[in-house]
């Protein structure tokens, strides 16, 4: 129970940063609202840019991956994120905080719509990055009534756990804004940077060091894989690398990307990202690989029976037998598990406040939701001609709190897997939506019907990898099963965590197809007026 | 000049990820506790780090700054 106070006391933080934030905004302009009034200083903006982007995955999904699969997590997700990720905010981030300053932008939508003189192609491209956000704010409360659950062991139940999460990023994100929601991002990014430290020195010295766990893992021959990449296809860890691309095409990243006060403000975050990374995953990969070697907590038990079960007789067994199977073996919690067989239960507290932190990153989602659909549904379709804008921003409002009691709603009814899928794809979704952003500020050639074709082409290539997934049962951990080869060379495979083209993720064909298909399609139609490419690269490449 | 080099740097980076040299072996580990393959990605991150800070260094999009400034201080003048 004292857990379970500690991260109330915590939510009640939150809550407060939330309502400070209130008092010190007007609460009536869009740009006040939706942006902070584009000034956000360095620090602010380090943490907040960085919190946002570390959803629950970071810290509960990173160590139950490193769980089932070992080191080669850091290297697939960390790492690779540490490159990529710094690179488009300083390639991208830049450019498009430049454009906002002196165009007003609050969305990547209204640059689209002005940079390719276009206007429901704008939507459509608004449309997709609002179905592929939707899932992330629905699995948040999922995490919050889960977390909650769990660090109260069993005392706060579910659907009470996922609507207080849900009530509490709700109201800072409905009084607070984009200036609260910014000042809850960074207390939470110093919460589980600290959870980091915190946790591997307290499991470490619980488990009495770590060298003679490392050794055991290397010395028995079911878990020395997990020590290497071994199980790991090159072209697997090889196509990760495109995972990445997403963080700029979220529009939540994106449009935090416009808070900043001054340009100068990008260069500590482009430095610091890649280091941040590693503080937070580093720990997380490490005591996940470590919890193999925790015998005596039962639930850890079951979970490494569940998965010796699926590699010995998967193969036998029917499709939901293994899926069920899969979900016994799913290390998603070890981290809370390690933490309640070793820490003290007012650290326990403490660290669950960490997670909570981290499972709560849906509050940018939400409010990048309510910014698009008030700047690019709303005042594009007249709404702030008519109404003005402080209806605007009472709108924005309101849609906060309809699209929190939607996804809470959903959360309670549908099973939690279908919306780690769905997040599954999103991700690859919006990676194969960067080339928009990359054509829009780097090529003078590119057109709305370059930009309408790369769209179309996502939502398809979406639509199908999902429905694939779903018609052809995930074999059992081994070869992948291949469903359509061509003289010998297998061009689709179902393998045991997805689908793999030409031995790739679908990631790889689908952000190269969309630049592809950008290209050729701008080659082929109108460009926009001369003066429109000249407003934009008079400006941005002098 | 700078900008090629610069784009070397950042592609040699991008290959360097793809460390197939540690894909099977687990030795050393290193302080007695961190697998190399693991020990290698977390060198890879300081790396990104210090090339991050070349770019912000040496590739600077300054002109948007200057830019952006000249804007604001003309809407001060007319304010």
């Amino acid at each position: 129970m004292i857990p379970a106070i500690v991260v109330f006391i915590y939510l009640a933080v939150v809550l407060y940063i939330g309502i400070f934030a209130f008092r010190k905004t007007s609460g009536r302009k869009a740009e006040d609202y939706f942006l902070a009034n584009r000034s956000l200083g360095p620090f602010v903006f380090l943490f907040s840019l960085f919190g946002t982007n570390m959803t629950a995955f970071a810290i509960l999904g990173a160590s139950g991956h490193a769980f089932s699969n070992g080191i080669v997590t850091f290297g697939l997700m960390a790492s690779s994120s540490g490159l990529v990720i710094p690179l488009t905010i300083f390639l991208v981030g830049t450019r498009m905080w430049a454009l906002g300053k002196r165009y007003g932008f609050m969305t990547p939508v209204q640059m689209f719509r002005d940079r390719w003189e276009c206007n429901h192609i704008g939507t459509v491209i608004f449309a997709v990055q609002a179905v592929l956000l939707v899932p992330y704010i629905i699995i948040g409360i999922m995490g919050g009534g889960t977390t909650l659950n769990a660090v109260s062991g069993g005392f706060v139940p579910f659907w009470f756990g996922g609507a207080i999460v849900a009530l509490v990023v709700m109201s800072y994100v409905f009084f607070g804004g984009m200036r609260g929601t910014a000042w809850v991002n960074t207390f939470q990014t110093i919460l589980f940077l600290a959870f980091g430290t915190i946790a591997i020195i307290v499991i470490g010295s619980g488990m009495g060091g770590f060298s003679s766990a490392v050794q055991a893992i290397a010395n028995s021959p079911a878990l020395a894989p997990l020590l290497t990449r071994e199980r790991i296809s090159p072209y697997y860890f090889f196509s990760y690398t495109f995972i990445p691309l997403s963080a700029i095409a979220f529009p939540h990243i994106l449009i935090f990307c416009l808070t900043a006060e001054k340009m100068a403000h990008f260069k500590k975050t482009v430095i610091f990202y890649p280091l941040c990374i590693m503080a937070i995953w580093l720990p997380c990969v490490f005591l996940g690989v470590m919890a193999n070697r925790v015998g005596d907590v039962p639930q850890i038990r079951a979970k490494q029976e569940a998965r010796r079960v699926l590699a010995t007789q998967g193969k036998t067994m029917a499709p939901e037998a293994r899926d069920e199977l899969r979900e016994k073996s799913a290390g998603d919690d070890v981290i809370l598990l390690l933490l309640q067989r070793y820490a003290p239960l007012w650290l326990a507290g403490l660290l669950g406040a960490g997670i909570m932190a981290a499972v709560m990153a849906s509050d940018s989602q939400i409010l990048a939701l309510s910014t698009m659909f008030t700047e690019d549904v709303f005042a594009h379709y007249g709404g702030k001609r008519r109404f003005g804008e402080t209806v605007q921003v009472m709108t924005g409002r309101i849609f906060v709190v309809l699209l929190t009691l939607f996804a809470y709603a959903v959360a309670l009814r549908a099973p939690e897997t279908i919306f780690e899928l769905a997040i599954q794809y999103a991700f690859s979704g919006f990676a194969a939506l960067s080339p928009l952003l990359i054509a829009a500020l780097f090529w003078k050639g590119s057109t709305k019907w370059g930009a309408l074709a790369s769209t179309l082409w996502v939502a398809a290539a979406v639509v199908a990898v999902a429905v694939f997934q779903q018609v052809v049962p995930a074999p059992a951990p081994g070869p992948s099963l291949v469903y359509w080869s061509l003289g010998g060379t297998e061009i689709i495979s179902r393998t045991p965590g997805g689908t793999a083209v030409y031995g790739f993720m679908p990631v790889v064909p689908m952000v190269i197809i969309s630049a592809l298909l950008m290209f050729v399609v701008s080659k082929l139609t109108a460009k926009p007026k001369a003066a429109t490419v000249k407003k934009y690269f008079d400006f941005l490449n002098p | 000049m700078t900008r090629k080099l610069l784009i070397v740097v950042v592609v040699l980076l991008y290959v360097l990820h793809q460390d197939w040299w540690f894909w099977r072996s687990a030795h050393p580990f290193v302080f007695g506790f961190i697998p190399i393959g693991l020990f290698y990605q977390a060198c890879f991150s300081v790396a990104a780090a210090l090339v991050m800070w070349m770019l912000v260094k040496y590739a600077w999009p300054s002109h948007l700054e200057r830019e952006i400034e000249e804007d604001q201080s003309k809407e001060g003048r007319s304010a």
